[in-house]
């Protein structure tokens, strides 16, 4: 596992994020037209969009990597399982960020439960930091690892039986349901930003990953070395 | 029919056991030794199957309806009798001649008088007859036995003494224990953990 | 046969702990009404169906989560559940065991409860019975693997109410839609769609949560 800067593919990731990045705020800010209704506004599209989506691949990929564990008992995948959730939660609270911001600038409010995808990540964010009190909560071990496996498969199963479950509140609760006026279909312009953006999230995303997993595989290695010397 | 290699186990940071082997072949009798906390009960625990290794290598030739396990808690139910525990322990292992088998056990280990009686108002001594009663319902092949002697006054140090005379050969033992004494005599092999 | 035969010795075996004990379901018995009534008092008097039938499930659901937080507690003392894991039989029958105790609770509240709801608020229809009768399922299944996972772990009371509540919303939805809408069918569907999916993945995942 090497750390050198030389050998390490993470730093090509963590440079295709940047110049991705760079280049989908560039392209959002300035290139692309305004969108026909909303206006400028509409821009945030751009970040809050690609932001939701690497949460759900964070959490898809978390999933695998438990699954992964079940099914070999390898204990590396505990961590990267981990690693992978961590990602999806802070990728998940910067959604909530941005698609407040999205609701304040378009219908005036701050939080609206009208919002399907916003009432959705606010559910699985509630049930993906229970699963850092979980793990704050049992001791290191495979009986951890394996419960946290199990719990990142539950979350996975909740994301579309939420929906649903959102889906069918609306005609409960009756509120106004607030959704975007994204066209159905997206300019050139707009797809090409979009997809620039999506690239640079997940490369960011990536890049993030990488860097978090190598330093926690780090400070396991520490530990058992300074183990093995006493 | 177990064989341990560099055999390690750590609790969070705690590393309780570290670089262990033996070989217990069939038939044999291992003892374990060691202070309080250097692993004896973790060890008896790995070769059960209820934890697993973090470190090496633990080959256990047995399923696990063949494994009596006994240890410092004699789990059972406190608020069910010892009959009703042996009986839902006999399903479980899938004993046969379910009935006859506990009140033989519970005869030989002078429990017969107390088994309508709930777990909980139990002496200590009693409670660890039932439990090693519990251990060998189903007559397993392979015993883990965690200090075994705790608890039980003379009377129940002899019957113990005399089920494992009777056993010792066919079947293969692990056995932690504070006080060698009464099982060197027994004992194929030592294993001691500083 | 032999698993349903496991699967009926442990449940027994709950059921008459429970039995001799009498702890559990009297607290959640006299917890449910007490709720109830607290919630005419936090309720405006103009307050809707929907209202009231809502706060029916939260009652329902908090009183679930006092019958689930003592689940494992039993198995938790002289660890007797390494017991039940050591034997030869599938763990996912002391699952299913679990569950069938934690249901017969739920209605044995439920029984008092719904009465006592249409005593305090309004009337009880087949539909919100049909949908308690689904969400109680749905509630022991994830209750009881959430239950597991949480008595391994330190501040088991805490945890597992946090486990727990994100969880079973889509119950609340499923539930207070059936009791309190003109097309409970859809809502009932939903519920037993829940009930299928997370039954089998909890059925299915039990072993991994209590072995190594």
């Amino acid at each position: 596992m090497s750390t050198s800067l030389r050998n390490n593919e993470h730093v090509v990731l963590a440079a295709a994020a940047g110049c991705l990045l760079l280049a989908g705020t560039s392209l959002a800010f300035y290139w692309v037209p305004n969108a026909p209704v909303e206006g400028f506004r509409q821009r945030i599209f751009y970040f809050h969009v690609p932001i939701a989506l690497t949460a759900y691949a964070c959490f898809g990929c978390a999933a695998w990597k438990a699954y992964r564990l079940l099914w070999t008992r390898e204990r590396r995948y505990d961590l990267e399982s981990y690693t992978a959730v961590h990602m999806g939660v802070i990728f998940g609270i910067l959604t909530l960020v941005t698609g407040s911001i999205w609701a304040r600038t378009s219908w005036g409010h701050w939080w609206v439960w009208g919002s399907r995808q916003l009432v959705l990540f606010l559910v699985l964010f509630l049930f993906y930091a229970a699963y850092f009190m979980l793990r704050y909560s049992v001791e290191p071990g495979p009986r951890r690892a394996n419960m946290s496996a199990v719990y990142t498969l539950f979350g996975v199963a909740l994301i579309p039986i939420s929906f649903l479950a959102i889906r069918l509140a609306e005609d409960l609760v009756h509120p106004v349901v607030f959704t975007h006026d994204v066209q159905n279909r997206l300019t050139g312009s707009q797809l090409l930003t979009f997809l620039v953006c999506l690239a640079g999230m997940l490369a960011l995303a990536g890049s993030l990953y990488a860097n978090e997993l190598t330093g926690k595989r780090l400070d396991a290695r520490l530990r058992e070395l300074r183990e093995a010397l006493q | 029919m177990i064989t341990a290699r560099r055999l390690g186990r750590d609790f969070g940071l705690k590393r309780v056991l570290r670089d262990v082997d033996f070989e217990v072949p069939h038939g044999g009798f291992l003892l374990v030794t060691g202070p309080n906390g250097s692993g004896k009960s973790t060890l008896l625990s790995l070769c059960a199957g209820l934890l697993a290794p973090t470190a090496g290598e633990l080959a256990v030739e047995a399923d696990r309806g063949e494994i009596g396990y006994l240890a410092h808690e004699p789990l059972v139910y406190r608020e069910l009798t010892a009959l009703e525990n042996l009986d839902l322990y006999g399903r479980l292992y899938r004993v046969p001649e379910r009935r006859e088998r506990i009140g033989m056990l519970l005869e030989r280990f002078g429990l017969w008088e107390a088994r309508r009686e709930r777990v909980a108002s139990l002496s200590r001594g009693t409670a660890q007859r039932l439990a090693l009663c519990r251990a060998l319902l189903h007559d397993p092949r392979l015993l883990l036995l965690d200090e075994p002697y705790s608890g039980l006054d003379h009377a129940g140090a002899r019957l113990l003494d005399d089920e494992l005379d009777s056993l010792v050969g066919e079947r293969t033992f692990v056995v932690a224990t504070h006080a060698p004494q009464r099982v060197e005599a027994l004992a194929t092999a030592a294993l001691s953990l500083a | 046969m032999t698993y349903l035969g496991d699967v009926f010795a442990l449940a027994r075996k709950d059921l008459l702990l429970e039995l001799r004990s009498r702890d559990t379901v009297p607290a959640m018995l006299l917890f449910v009404v007490s709720t109830l009534v607290v919630f005419h008092f936090a309720l405006p008097s103009d307050a809707s169906a929907t209202a009231e039938t809502g706060l029916l499930w939260v009652a329902l659901l908090f009183t679930a989560l006092l019958g689930l937080v003592r689940a494992f507690v039993a198995e938790r003392e002289e660890r007797v559940l390494d017991g039940l894991v050591l034997a030869p039989c599938d763990r996912s029958a002391i699952w299913l065991g679990k569950v069938i105790g934690v249901v017969a609770f739920l209605v044995a509240a439920e029984v008092v409860a719904l009465p006592a709801y249409a005593l305090f608020f309004r009337p009880v229809g087949w539909e919100l019975v049909a949908a308690v009768a689904l969400a109680d399922l749905g509630l022991a299944a994830v209750g009881t693997l959430l239950a597991a996972m949480a008595a391994a772990g330190r501040a088991r009371e805490l945890l597992l109410p946090v486990l727990f509540l994100p969880l079973v919303i889509p119950i609340v939805v499923g539930g207070v839609g059936a009791s309190a809408t003109d097309d409970p069918g859809r809502y009932l569907a939903f519920l037993g769609l829940y009930d299928a999916v997370f039954a089998i993945l909890s059925w299915a995942s039990f072993e991994y949560v209590v072995t190594e």
